[in-house]
């Protein structure tokens, strides 16, 4: 349904991706009572040094995206394509040559690091599996990618638990640069740092992306992080892309009545300046028994008849700002 | 004007003492509380913004914290010199606590109107058929749906932003003076924290109750709070009536946080960022704290710790740049 209409040519293309987890009762002789869809046709592409911005709430499916990107699962229809080639079907050094070529930061420092590693032998880890070259020319790169990150060169034979969380977020972007990837999937990689940390980790992916032309597929809650950092954003909900739009676009001129809500819930930045709040009732249904029709009509302040009955295709309403909403239909 | 303060902490400090030193949390921190007003509490990890909360409850965490200095007066009553025995009826019905996530304040083990029945019968000591009525009631005042249902559910039945609202009615369930909101909303989705956040506001409205709230995030500060007290490195550093200080922040502490917020509006050029590390908390130097990291110190800011200055209508900032105003 969506999909075709994205620009071609790109480094990354997702396309008509779909994820359903059966949902079983007992063990040897399993049922299988139903599906939960947590990715339901979702497609976009990703070009070289670009961002594109996943947003949503939990449950909605960007983890799980972002899992079907990074190969880490396989999807249960649909495809995924790295300059053409379709990543599910790669195997031995071509999976290998995959995994260096797409890496990523997840949200928690204090787990995604080896606490019995020093921080040289975590990033030189990703250097050894692709091959890098002799041990001097790893230790030259991980001087260089400390560097780049923003470390001292001395903290090489430090261990995570001397590092603060910011610095161990830093050490994971430093560990994910090492293979010289083409994208890296950003998994909330500021939510969990102080605010004044969080900007220094904002502005550092900003400066590595210019110096790199690395893309990023960023997965985030926050709408003000994704409109600082992302070209292009994605709206999900409940596994599907509702709206989609170059970042600007999206902020000045929000569609989707999803969106509308998300955007609504934003807190002011000042105690004078409180718009209109859209508070949504109840929470975000089940993907195991996800509404009819448009998957947003059991919370929406706009439904009407056919909403339950009719699912909106993702409509372009304006050049590159697709959204799915019944609304916005002529 | 001393009449209608329901909370006045004076110069707490709580410190953690371990073998390798002494680590000070909280290090000589002030403020009062209004009956009816919600006072913000704002500050990155590891400031003491906890900490505090944890004292005026106490309810110290295990392994060497102790509050050595400060009151603690609620209505003029030094609760730090109360017996353990004494604040077991303190708390929750004078003064009540919110922590972060739902997940731990629940007892997976019991239903939420087991944990429901128990707070308020502390209060009423009433028959177990009138407690059920009255947990009834108040899952409606947070508004559950169905609560005759969800009161024989268990914790792990239902979701965050409920579990949240089930903590916050028991939380006034003895209908406390004074409640403190500990990062209540970190762990739910926008949406969501926005309903919790509006839930909150209304309750204390209908209540009259005081909320001292917790957060990192000054769009939480902007939505909820009346005043707002910045925390840094075991201190209050800047104090005052929330509209004044988002437009007019004085201490550089305060104003370097709110110019590191990403916005939803203006540039998405780079953003302002605090260089440096927060001092440690073992070794805190003795002019001002945050003097290594602040781009207007002077030789005075490292002789001295500034004391509050007036910058304002109940305006005050911990800086020695305001002694000019």
């Amino acid at each position: 349904m969506s999909g075709g209409e994205f620009r071609g040519g790109a480094l990354l293309e997702v396309q008509h991706l779909r994820k359903y987890y059966p949902f079983t009762k007992g063990v040897l002789f399993a049922k299988t009572l139903g599906q939960v869809k947590a990715v339901d046709d979702v497609s976009f592409a990703i070009e070289a040094g670009e961002t594109l911005g996943l947003v949503g709430e939990s449950g909605c499916g960007k983890t799980t995206t972002s899992k079907l990107i990074l190969n880490l699962e396989e999807p249960s229809d649909g495809r995924v394509l790295l300059h053409g080639k379709p990543i599910h079907a790669l195997a031995g050094d071509a999976l290998r040559e995959y995994r260096a070529r797409v890496q990523a930061v997840f949200q928690d420092p204090w787990s995604s690091l080896n606490p019995r590693m020093t921080i040289g032998r975590t990033i030189a880890e990703s250097l050894i599996v692709t091959g890098w070259g002799n041990r001097a020319e790893i230790a030259d790169r991980v001087s260089e990618l400390l560097d780049q990150v923003g470390l001292r060169r001395d903290q090489i034979t430090q261990y995570p638990h001397e590092f603060s969380g910011g610095q161990r977020q830093r050490i994971a972007l430093a560990s994910a640069l090492a293979s010289r990837p083409q994208l890296i999937v950003l998994d909330e990689p500021v939510s969990a740092l102080d605010v004044s940390i969080r900007a220094q980790m904002m502005n550092l992916l900003k400066d590595i992306q210019a110096q790199s032309n690395v893309a990023y597929l960023l997965v985030a809650h926050d709408l003000a992080t994704v409109r600082h950092m992302a070209d292009y954003t994605a709206v999900m909900y409940l596994g599907k892309i509702v709206e989609y739009a170059p970042t600007q676009a999206l902020f000045d001129n929000v569609t989707h009545p999803y969106t509308k809500a998300l955007f609504s819930a934003v807190l002011p930045p000042r105690p004078d300046r409180r718009e209109e709040e859209i508070v949504l009732a109840g929470e975000v249904p089940s993907p195991l028994n996800p509404p009819s029709g448009c998957r947003f009509h059991t919370r929406c302040p706009f439904v009407m008849a056919q909403c339950s009955r009719e699912e909106p295709p993702l409509r372009e309403i304006a050049p590159g700002h697709l959204t799915a909403c019944h609304l916005h239909a002529a | 004007m001393t009449g209608d303060i329901v909370l006045d902490v004076r110069d707490l400090q709580t410190h953690f003492f371990l073998r390798r030193g002494i680590v000070k949390a909280v290090d000589g921190v002030s403020f009062s509380l209004r009956r009816g007003e919600v006072l913000g509490l704002v500050g990155e990890s590891g400031c003491g913004k906890s900490l505090t909360a944890l004292s005026l409850m106490r309810l110290l965490p295990k392994g060497g914290a102790r509050t050595i200095h400060g009151e603690v007066l609620l209505n003029g009553d030094d609760i730090l010199t109360r017996t353990p025995r004494e604040m077991r009826e303190i708390r929750g019905r004078k003064i009540s606590m919110v922590l972060q996530d739902p997940q731990t304040s629940l007892n997976p083990v019991f239903t939420i109107g087991d944990q429901l029945r128990e707070a308020i019968f502390r209060r009423s000591r009433a028959r177990h058929r009138d407690l059920t009525h009255e947990a009834i009631e108040a899952l409606r005042r947070v508004d559950i749906s169905a609560p005759e249902q969800r009161i024989g559910q268990f914790p792990h039945q239902m979701s965050g932003g409920m579990k949240q609202r089930v903590v916050g009615a028991i939380a006034i369930s003895g209908q406390p003076e004074v409640l403190i909101a500990d990062e209540p909303t970190t762990a739910l989705d926008v949406t969501i924290q926005l309903q919790y956040l509006k839930l909150l506001k209304r309750l204390q409205q209908e209540t009259g109750m005081a909320i001292l709230f917790i957060t990192h995030d000054f769009g939480v500060v902007a939505r909820m709070c009346d005043r707002v007290a910045v925390m840094y490195a075991g201190r209050i550093v800047e104090c005052g009536p929330v509209a004044e200080v988002f437009d007019n922040p004085s201490h550089p502490y305060t104003q370097a946080l709110i110019a590191s917020v990403p916005k939803m509006t203006g540039s998405t050029a780079r953003l302002y960022t605090i260089e440096g590390q927060p001092p440690s908390l073992m070794d805190l130097p003795v002019g001002c704290r945050f003097a290594a990291r602040c781009p207007h110190a002077e030789e005075r800011c490292e002789i001295a710790y500034p004391p509050s200055f007036a910058v304002g209508a109940a305006h005050t900032a911990d800086c020695w740049r305001m002694t000019a105003r």
